[in-house]
């Protein structure tokens, strides 16, 4: 299977947006190429599979290398295992849901449909990537793209959030830079060059002072991505501000690439490292979730309600991965799929609503379910689903962060796991009120009344997400098998540190 | 060996040839329409670009005082490829003025004047050449005949040149007087560290320094800038200072090699300050021409850091970046010149809601301003990369994690520029512009720079085999 089709499919979508004319052959253009991707990604699976039955043991499948700044040892490296292949999935159902949920975008409807194609190809390219520059390329590239995407088509405050979005990421950006030029210059390989390909890295050993010196930089910098605390005020603000479909790309694709590259490249090539600064992680997750629980209590519009929540889900995913068993690593990998599909659901349910009543202050929404009962019920199972109820992909996700950070015998790292278990009361708090007031009770306003349902592309959206979810939560099996032979090399690798210390 | 003083000297040739048959033009009886003759030399420019990549021949001349090298030989055509770049984007502006011809003869002749200042093995003709690469340009910075701010950034740069140029030569006098030389390849064995050797080139460094305004000596930048036309600004920013940039280049690593600690904790300083305060002072500018200005000494900071790696790498990441920096800086000024020229609006202010007049040209001019800012997929991220990449090579973290922060820095004020363009609201924005064909020509050469520089590795790769030292 050739991976760069990936960046392909992408890539000529957005030069068909370009050459296209009118909403809609714009729209029909980014589904069909979207579509294909998903259909892409499917294959992808399915190959994935072939190749494990047939006895394929090795780490990365798909491999494909080419030279390409050679005197600088960079290389065009890309292969996938289970890990890649979980979020280049995901990536493929939130981006056809972003497209499907954007179909009546009339302002300037090329240029948004062609950043948000190339957004996903940004995501896309770094998830296929096993070289730390190409890595990097790609997550840059994704970063203009929310900036223009919530600049110009967002609501409320929104040069302010594109730009404090835009920032902090490019801050995220500049500590990456700085974490991957010292672990490129502390790299020798056997013919004593300079290396930036991730494989060659993971089998060398970074002396141990370089790591405790670029670790935090790698692991903060992809952190921002996925809001580490206090790294977090970006998400607030960009995701209320952003469009519908530019909320779901933020917090269902690029938040997960923070989480990647901190296990990927962080913990992955600085394993002595990330012991040592274990409870540093866990110490900074642990107050993203209870702090970012709390803060979603006092919200009271739904978007910044979702955004708050984020921060404490995306503290799960950090807290998985501070832990250090496989287990939790598992875990930290299904609750990047599970928020993934399930922000972008919420965000997709809030659009919807916002686009009917025009408003998502909490105080003034009600009694839509009688009104749009299909909507309404989309609210209550990304709710549902976010409070971490079983049979969704939430409960699977978090009970494996939890089993796996249990695992880990020490007493201060039980202590962390009791008190993100608890902040899963708060969020059915914040949860059942928000569901509550805005679903049940009187019409909020006699105008409401009017209100029509979900169209066909709104509902299409929302049953693909609903699909994501349900299979995640119903066989989380079926995804810890996939995740496990990835995570399994990390742990190798992590288990030689800790022996040897 | 007639052969040898021919096709040896063939860039300067061609140069001096376009500069005589403008003369006679100039002196006999034209009066051809500026159109017909902005085309002509346009496609004389063209050819002076694509001869220059033809019969070339390594060598020296006059016993080593001038030489020619493969390396040489592709930064000419750099210059050659910017100046034609300049010619295009200054067609709006030179299409409604009366001395199209003195203009085309004042450039051609600096840029002479760079051609043998960059292949000089001798101080005195690498000041020759200097020199006669200034006063003309000064010349020029002053074409905006009846704007005052002009003639004063004329005024501003003469003077500043002057007493640059005489730092320079009390330099080059004193390493005259410690070696006894003048001739580069004799100096560099005879060079110890001395204190009065070392003083020489504190005193080289500070003139260079003035030409290519690095802090504390980037005073008139931001006042020469903005006086004068916007196509004088563009190949101040960009020719000018990449030609002083090739020949620090050889001075540093070929001259001055035996003294590489000693510079190397000079451009260490040299280089925080000059980021440090572009930047601070980039951020607070609302005319583009000054925005710009201040970027572009922010961006000679970043140079510096590539330079101080000494290495293979270190020359060809600054001669690969100021290959992209040509394209992006050139077409940032082509939009803010053709905007000047048809409405002299030049204030970012000015810019708001342009998107929705002038797609095109607010897409170039974001393409350039991102490129700038060093984001990919445009070809500046890679220019950036490479520079601090080259910087870590020594193992001075303190500076690339300065030179990365300073990159968020950049990153606000060239976003504001973009923030205006796309999303400010604006009553009376910007009128739509027809973009004539050379300028269109222009806009193009330098969006495919921007692009494709990045992604296709081998011109790295062939810069990366000519950096010789």
């Amino acid at each position: 299977m050739n991976l760069t089709l990936f960046l392909l499919f992408p890539l000529a979508t957005a030069i068909a947006i370009l050459m296209a004319s009118g909403l809609k052959q714009i729209r029909v253009i980014a589904l069909v190429g979207s579509l294909l991707q998903l259909a892409l990604s499917g294959k992808l699976l399915l190959a994935y599979y072939e190749q494990r039955a047939a006895g394929n043991q090795s780490q990365m499948l798909f491999e494909y290398v080419q030279k390409w700044y050679g005197p600088l040892n960079l290389q065009y490296h890309i292969g996938v295992d289970g890990i890649s292949i979980a979020m280049i999935l995901l990536t493929a159902f939130v981006v056809v849901a972003g497209i499907l949920v954007s179909w009546e975008t009339e302002q300037l409807s090329k240029e948004f449909f062609f950043l948000l194609v190339l957004l996903s190809l940004g995501a896309y390219g770094f998830f296929i990537s096993l070289d730390v520059f190409t890595m990097f390329f790609f997550l840059e590239v994704a970063v203009i793209p929310k900036f223009l995407l919530i600049g110009i088509w967002g609501s409320g405050k929104k040069e302010y959030s594109a730009m404090k979005l835009a920032l902090m990421l490019m801050g995220g950006s500049a500590l990456i830079l700085v974490g991957m030029l010292g672990i490129y210059f502390s790299s020798k390989t056997a013919g004593g060059a300079h290396s930036f390909d991730l494989m060659e890295l993971s089998k060398m050993n970074i002396p141990l002072a370089r790591q405790m010196l670029f670790f935090p930089f790698a692991f903060i910098g992809f952190g921002i991505f996925t809001a580490i605390f206090p790294f977090h005020t970006w998400v607030p603000d960009g995701h209320a501000s952003a469009p519908t479909a530019a909320s779901m790309f933020l917090a269902g694709i690029s938040m997960k690439l923070g989480g990647y590259g901190c296990l990927r490249v962080a913990t992955y090539l600085m394993p002595d490292a990330a012991h040592a600064y274990s409870w540093v992680i866990i110490l900074l997750a642990t107050i993203a979730i209870i702090y970012g629980a709390f803060a979603t209590m006092m919200q009271t519009d739904l978007k910044y309600i979702n955004a708050y929540s984020s921060v404490s889900h995306c503290g799960f995913v950090l807290l998985g991965i501070g832990m250090l068993t496989q287990t939790s690593i598992n875990g930290a990998v299904m609750q990047m799929v599970s928020h993934g599909l399930m922000t972008a659901l919420f965000f997709a349910a809030i659009g919807m609503v916002y686009s009917r009543t025009h408003t998502r202050m909490v105080a003034q929404l009600g009694g839509l379910l009688k009104i749009m009962p299909f909507i309404s019920t989309v609210f209550v199972i990304a709710g549902l689903c976010s409070l971490g109820l079983p049979g969704f992909s939430g409960f699977a996700a978090e009970m494996t962060v939890f089993m796996g950070s249990w695992q880990n015998p020490d007493k201060w790292y039980r202590l962390a796991t009791i008190l993100a278990c608890a902040s899963i009361v708060v969020t059915a708090v914040y949860i059942l009120r928000a569901a509550g007031k805005s679903i049940m009770g009187p019409l909020g306003n006699d105008s409401y009344k009017d209100l029509t349902d979900a169209k066909w592309y709104e509902k299409s959206a929302a049953i693909l997400l609903i699909f994501g979810i349900l299979v995640v939560g119903m066989a989380p099996f079926w995804l810890i098998n996939l995740i496990q032979p990835g995570t399994e090399f990390i742990m190798n690798k992590l288990a030689v540190v800790a022996t040897g210390l | 060996m007639l052969n040898e003083y021919f096709f040896v000297l063939k860039a300067e040739w061609m140069l001096i040839a376009i500069i005589f048959l403008l003369l006679f033009l100039k002196v006999g009886t034209s009066d051809w329409k500026n159109e017909t003759l902005l085309y002509g030399i346009n496609i004389l420019l063209l050819v002076n670009l694509l001869v220059g990549f033809y019969a070339n021949l390594e060598g020296g001349l006059f016993s080593g005082m001038f030489h020619n090298d493969a390396l040489l030989i592709l930064e000419k055509n750099i210059l050659n490829l910017g100046v034609y770049l300049v010619s295009l984007i200054a067609y709006p502006w030179l299409k409604k003025h009366e001395h199209v011809l003195e203009f085309y003869i004042l450039l051609l002749t600096t840029l002479l004047g760079m051609f043998f200042m960059i292949s000089s093995g001798n101080l005195l003709l690498f000041y020759l050449g200097l020199e006669m690469s200034t006063i003309p340009l000064a010349a020029i910075a002053n074409f905006d005949l009846d704007k005052r701010k002009s003639s004063e950034a004329a005024m501003k740069m003469i003077i500043s040149s002057a007493f640059s140029s005489a730092l320079l030569l009390f330099g080059v006098s004193l390493i005259y007087g410690t070696t006894g030389s003048l001739v580069f390849t004799e100096i560099t064995p005879l060079l110890n560290g001395s204190p009065l050797q070392l003083l020489a080139f504190i005193l080289l460094l500070a003139g260079f320094s003035f030409k290519m305004s690095v802090v504390p000596f980037h005073l008139w930048t931001a006042d020469v800038y903005e006086g004068a036309p916007v196509a004088v600004t563009a190949y101040l920013s960009v020719i000018s200072k990449s030609a002083i940039l090739f020949i620090f280049l050889q001075v540093l690593y070929v001259v001055f090699k035996p003294m590489t600690t000693e510079w190397y904790f000079m451009l260490f300083f040299l280089s925080l300050l000059t980021i440090l305060l572009g930047n601070l002072f980039a951020m607070r500018q609302t005319n583009l021409k000054r925005f710009l200005a201040f970027s572009s000494i922010a961006q000679v900071g970043f140079i510096l850091l590539g330079l101080s790696a000494g290495s293979k790498t270190g020359m060809a990441s600054v001669i690969y970046f100021l290959l992209i920096y040509l394209f992006s800086n050139l077409a940032a000024f082509g939009v803010i010149g053709l905007v000047s020229a048809s409405t002299g609006k030049e204030s970012i202010d000015d810019f708001k809601g342009f998107y929705k007049t002038n797609p095109f040209l607010s897409w170039v001019l974001a393409i350039a301003l991102f490129s700038l800012a060093g984001v990919p997929p445009t070809a500046g991220f890679f220019g950036k990369f490479f520079l601090i990449m080259a910087g870590a090579e020594k193992g001075n973290y303190v500076w690339v994690i300065f030179a990365a922060l300073n990159m968020i820095i950049s990153f606000y004020y060239y976003l504001k520029v973009v923030k205006a363009i796309f999303m400010d609201q604006n009553d009376h924005p910007i009128e739509k512009l027809t973009v004539p064909a050379l300028p269109k020509l222009a806009f193009v050469i330098c969006l495919s720079g921007m692009v494709l520089t990045g992604i296709l590795s081998w011109i790295y790769e062939y810069i990366h085999t000519l950096s010789n030292f």
